[in-house]
């Protein structure tokens, strides 16, 4: 267990719980790096962009990696765009996109996700896509050179959970890079399902930043981010189908 | 009771009362406030007739107690549900709408609270409102900044820690043309993250160029959606063709904006309707213009300088309250903009339920911010005030007492993105 690393880009992550942006408070901050254990946090790079004493990048602690997201964009040209900013303002190489021509659920355009990865690959971004859970997608993005897929589970701040289950659960089991498993994630109970299932992470926001006691939520999320992955790597337990299995094998009439 | 619009200047010339008279009291002296002027763009769209025809149905007297309880049950807030929360029978229910909008907000926006401030160049206006400070019949100090004002005005809200400006001219394209919007969008883009414009409303072509010169969201108040009430509250000039108004939204989204607002000025009208049609204005264009950022205003009438007795009439804080809770319930992802116009206690009370966006460091008059930001007293001349604001906190004291209140002021979040040519 010791030696299970989440691996993006050739870089090595402990923590298999990634804080999204939606919403962002110091407290919230805390709680996802202290109680959470997150080592990498998104942030919206269309709100660094501001008055030094607002600037969201002071709010980020030492050692954790910054995962800043293209949140804004409209298109791929707008996404690339967003990523340079961020590599100019200091942000480091990993970029999150997100491609939005939707205002209402805010869900993503896969079409434009993949030629923004292809784009930011090329330029040595370390790529990490939010798509819709589709499979072929999925596969452009992996040809594209994305450095994971993560696919949302319900529309963004929803805390619906894992409404898409079974596409995830396809792209888990037929792609190679790690599989991040992100918005919709409501409860600790989802994330570590979605963990189960082979999610290499999770990434939430609203589900803590909504929750009554921050501190606690986060821890919870932590232990169940961790149960989730202990109980993929320990093979789960066969589970019946209907009532108790038949006690006469079907197969008691063969003759040697 | 209805607000007395009507006020004679004793500045006017004979014959200028004399017309002034009657377009008040003749309505076949005044134009056809249906028909397009030469110059104004027609564009194809469904979208009025069909706000035109669920308000002109929209009969409140109907909805019962049961119905909202129905609609605050629903998961998802339909155009019914609106209507019912938008009803008299909703008011007995405040709280629980609250409660319910607090929810919604909290969900989509989290506890953030964006500030900006607005910046009047000019007040110059060919209209005749009857109940705007700004109206072309009102006596009050006139006056347009040149550009070396505007980016004295604009140095001076930029240290103040805005980032966020929004540029409103009064309504005469003779005296504030496109060009000279547009250099004032240019100059805005060098000291704001994010520039918004409150103008008359133009074609798709000139929504394009200021989009070009750097203005990225177009707010234009429908004061009423009331076309008869429309008629006989805004008696000449261009902005009486209630067409051309209703369709500007959309024109400045084909022109490339990244966002639109919407208003209707409560007092005016049948208020529930006129917030219907707002929701539903608004709610309609995101339908056909996905990607567009939608927000909502909900301004009530306040007095103006020589009409003192002007009031919002029916609609009392817990009205507005209503309209605003029902607007967040039906449009959950819509920012919602409380203006100055409201009292500090409502503006603070009003972030916690539903409210995204509140001004600060107002001034609704010309060329007046440093005096106003710093105290000092200047001899340069500055124009009078559109109307009387009611909540004069600086952007200081406005983001301490949001940052008071548990709640996260956020100056910017914006980044302006041009087609690349």
């Amino acid at each position: 267990m010791e030696n299970d690393k989440l691996i993006i880009g050739g870089h090595e992550f402990g923590s298999r719980f990634i804080l999204g942006s939606g919403k962002y408070s110091m407290n919230l901050i805390k709680a996802a790096v202290r109680d959470a254990g997150a080592e990498i946090i998104t942030l919206a790079v269309r709100r660094t962009n501001t008055a030094e004493d607002e600037n969201i990048l002071d709010y980020i602690p030492e050692g954790v990696t910054l995962l800043p997201n293209t949140s804004g964009a409209r298109n791929a040209q707008e996404a690339v765009r967003i990523a340079r900013l961020a590599r100019e303002l200091g942000c480091g190489d990993f970029v999150k996109i997100e491609i939005m021509r939707d205002s209402k659920y805010l869900l993503p355009d896969n079409q434009e996700t993949v030629k923004a990865t292809e784009i930011l690959a090329n330029e040595g971004f370390v790529v990490m896509p939010y798509m819709y859970p589709d499979l072929n997608t999925a596969r452009d993005l992996v040809s594209a050179g994305a450095a994971a897929v993560m696919p949302l589970a319900s529309p963004i701040g929803s805390n619906k959970g894992l409404a898409t289950r079974e596409f995830i659960q396809i792209i888990i089991d037929e792609t190679d890079l790690p599989v991040i498993v992100d918005a919709g994630i409501g409860r600790p109970s989802q994330a570590c399902e979605a963990m189960e299932m082979g999610a290499a992470a999770i990434m939430a926001n609203t589900a803590l930043a909504t929750a009554g006691d921050l501190p606690l939520m986060a821890a919870a999320f932590r232990q169940a981010v961790e149960a989730g992955r202990k109980a993929y790597l320990s093979g789960l337990g066969r589970v019946l189908v209907r009532g108790a299995s038949a006690s006469d094998p079907l197969t008691g009439f063969l003759r040697d | 009771m209805e607000n007395q619009y009507f006020v004679d200047s004793e500045f006017l010339s004979e014959r200028a009362l004399e017309k002034k008279h009657r377009l008040e009291s003749d309505p076949s002296f005044r134009t056809d406030h249906m028909q397009y002027l030469s110059g104004m763009e027609q564009i194809k769209s469904d979208i009025m007739e069909k706000v035109m025809h669920e308000m002109d149905s929209y009969d409140y007297s109907c909805y019962s107690a049961a119905d909202v309880k129905a609609a605050l049950s629903h998961e998802k807030c339909s155009v019914d549900d609106f209507k019912a929360l938008l009803s008299p029978a909703a008011e007995p229910f405040l709280e629980e709408m609250a409660q319910r909008a607090r929810e919604k907000t909290s969900r989509h926006f989290g506890n953030t609270v964006y500030l900006f401030t607005p910046l009047y160049i000019a007040n110059y206006c060919e209209n005749y409102c009857v109940y705007c400070g700004f109206n072309c019949y009102n006596h009050i100090n006139r006056m347009k900044l040149d550009m070396n004002q505007i980016e004295h005005e604009m140095q001076v809200i930029s240290q103040s820690g805005m980032e966020e400006i929004l540029i409103l001219t009064g309504e005469s394209r003779e005296q504030s043309d496109v060009e000279y919007i547009g250099s004032a969008c240019r100059l805005a883009a060098k000291y704001f993250r994010l520039v918004g414009l409150e103008i008359y409303p133009v074609n798709t072509n000139e929504y394009k160029y200021l989009h070009e010169c750097g203005a990225d969201y177009v707010t234009v108040f429908q004061e009423t959606y009331d076309p008869e009430r429309y008629e006989q509250l805004h008696l000449a000039g261009h902005k009486r063709v209630f067409p051309y108004r209703f369709e500007a939204q959309e024109r400045a989204l084909m022109g490339g904006m990244r966002g639109v607002a919407f208003s209707a000025l409560l007092g005016l009208s049948d208020f529930r309707k006129d917030a219907l049609a707002t929701g539903l204005h608004a709610y309609m264009i995101q339908r056909k213009y996905p990607s567009a950022e939608i927000s909502l205003s909900c301004p009530r009438l306040r007095p103006i300088i020589n009409n003192d007795r002007i009031n919002p009439l029916d609609v009392h804080e817990k009205q507005l309250c209503q309209v605003v809770c029902a607007y967040r319930i039906f449009m959950p992802f819509a920012g919602i903009t409380v203006s100055s116009r409201e009292s500090e206690a409502f503006r603070n009370g009003i972030v916690k339920i539903a409210a995204t966006k509140v001004s600060a460091g107002v001034s609704t008059g010309i060329g007046d911010h440093e005096s106003k930001y710093t105290g000092s007293e200047k001899e340069n001349k500055t124009g009078d005030e559109q109307f009387e604001i009611n909540d004069s906190r600086s952007l200081d004291v406005m983001y301490r007492d949001m940052a008071e209140n548990g709640l996260q002021p956020v100056m910017n979040d914006y980044l302006y993105m041009q087609e690349e040519i």
